[in-house]
């Protein structure tokens, strides 16, 4: 079904693009800061393993640097389980945000 | 101004947010039947809690100027056991005449398994049935989009008319295709796990407020009770008419909710 959802009709919002920088860009700022101490955390382990989760998330960091709109969708889809099919057994009620590699419960 | 949270668990929150909400402006709330954060040892747990949504709460809300409903089911992270679950539902029909109960909810998927969607499946029958209203979780995070197209084709293959269920915790990658297909569509606002309030106005401003709504979902993890208003605050601030901001806080879950025939903000 189409919903004919066309630009014009959205509400739109009256901010111009240096309000929104102005506004928004030091709370951006702080989270990208949160990221790299993150990171950095992680690497002050020396413990050298690979973890599905920052694999996924060093591949939102490149979508990050995509000039297209709808990075925030792209990104969810990345985290996404793609498959289609119910699996045999629920196991784990918790989630971890990215998809863990196949045979791995999340 | 006046506005309703559709999706919040009283159960899990104080007296004092009852109070904060209500100087904010609540006027209504709707709680949805959910996962503790335990498992119930047996269905005799979920009677005593459905007499919790169905008689204490609506008490408690009242003492704040706040109508309470609620909605009624097995949730799904409860539903991989099958004949637990069936044992559960069993018990529903008797708690459907309450006055404040709207319909069956959160049903829905948690990790996508076969005997959630089974469950699942049962209880739309059971809504079919009775006639009820329906309001539907979708799983968290990775499981998300799989479980939100699971979820549609089940409802698909059912009598139920899209237009009187709602399927809450969209994002922007499912948010479309529920509106799509004849849906309602909640946003749920959490600090980590599902959309910020700035994130809920974006998706407005990109897919606008037909047969959408937001709520807090507060519950006993990371989450807050005045999350609508602040995101209320987050439209206007942005330049929103106020009309925008009552038709998403407010007008758009009273037409909704009235489909059950017992919603009420007074």
């Amino acid at each position: 079904m189409n919903s004919g959802r066309i630009k014009g009709d959205m509400p739109e919002n009256s901010m111009t693009q240096q309000e929104i920088v102005d506004r928004y860009f030091q709370e951006h700022r702080a989270k990208v800061l949160d990221i790299a101490a993150f990171l950095d955390r992680v690497d002050r382990c020396h413990e050298d393993r690979s973890d599905f989760r920052i694999e996924a998330l060093m591949r939102c960091i490149e979508e990050l640097q995509s000039d297209k709109e709808n990075r925030t969708e792209r990104i969810l889809l990345l985290l996404s389980d793609q498959t289609s099919d119910p699996i045999e057994h629920a196991g784990e009620k918790g989630a971890s945000g990215a998809v863990p590699p196949r045979g791995e419960p999340s | 101004m006046a506005y309703i949270d559709p999706h919040i668990h009283m159960v899990s929150r104080t007296t004092d947010d009852y109070q904060r909400m209500a100087q904010a402006g609540c006027v209504a709330i709707t709680e949805p039947a959910f996962w503790a954060g335990f498992d119930r040892s047996s269905a005799q747990g979920f009677f005593d809690y459905f007499r919790q949504l169905t008689d204490t709460e609506p008490k408690r809300a009242r003492t704040y100027g706040i109508n309470h409903h609620c909605w009624l089911c097995i949730n799904p992270k409860e539903a991989e056991d099958v004949g637990f679950a069936r044992e559960v539902i069993s018990i529903i029909p008797d708690f459907l005449d309450n006055p404040n109960v709207l319909g069956i909810g959160e049903i829905g998927l948690n990790k996508n398994s076969k005997n959630e969607l089974l469950i699942l499946e049962e209880q739309l029958t059971l809504a079919e049935r009775t006639n009820q209203l329906v309001l539907v979780h979708t799983p968290h995070l990775e499981d998300k989009l799989k479980g939100t197209t699971l979820i549609m084709d089940a409802i698909d293959n059912t009598s139920l008319d899209p237009s009187r269920v709602l399927i809450d915790h969209v994002e922007e990658h499912t948010v479309r295709a529920v509106l799509d297909r004849g849906f309602w569509a909640g946003m749920t606002l959490y600090p980590n796990s599902k959309c910020t309030p700035q994130r809920a106005a974006d998706i407005i401003e990109m897919h606008g407020t037909e047969r959408l709504w937001i709520n807090s979902a507060g519950d006993w993890g990371p989450s807050d009770p005045l999350a609508v208003p602040k995101c209320r605050l987050e439209l206007a601030s942005r330049g929103h008419s106020q009309e925008l901001i009552n038709t998403i806080s407010f007008d758009n879950p009273l037409s909704f909710l009235s489909k059950s025939g017992k919603f009420s903000v007074e």
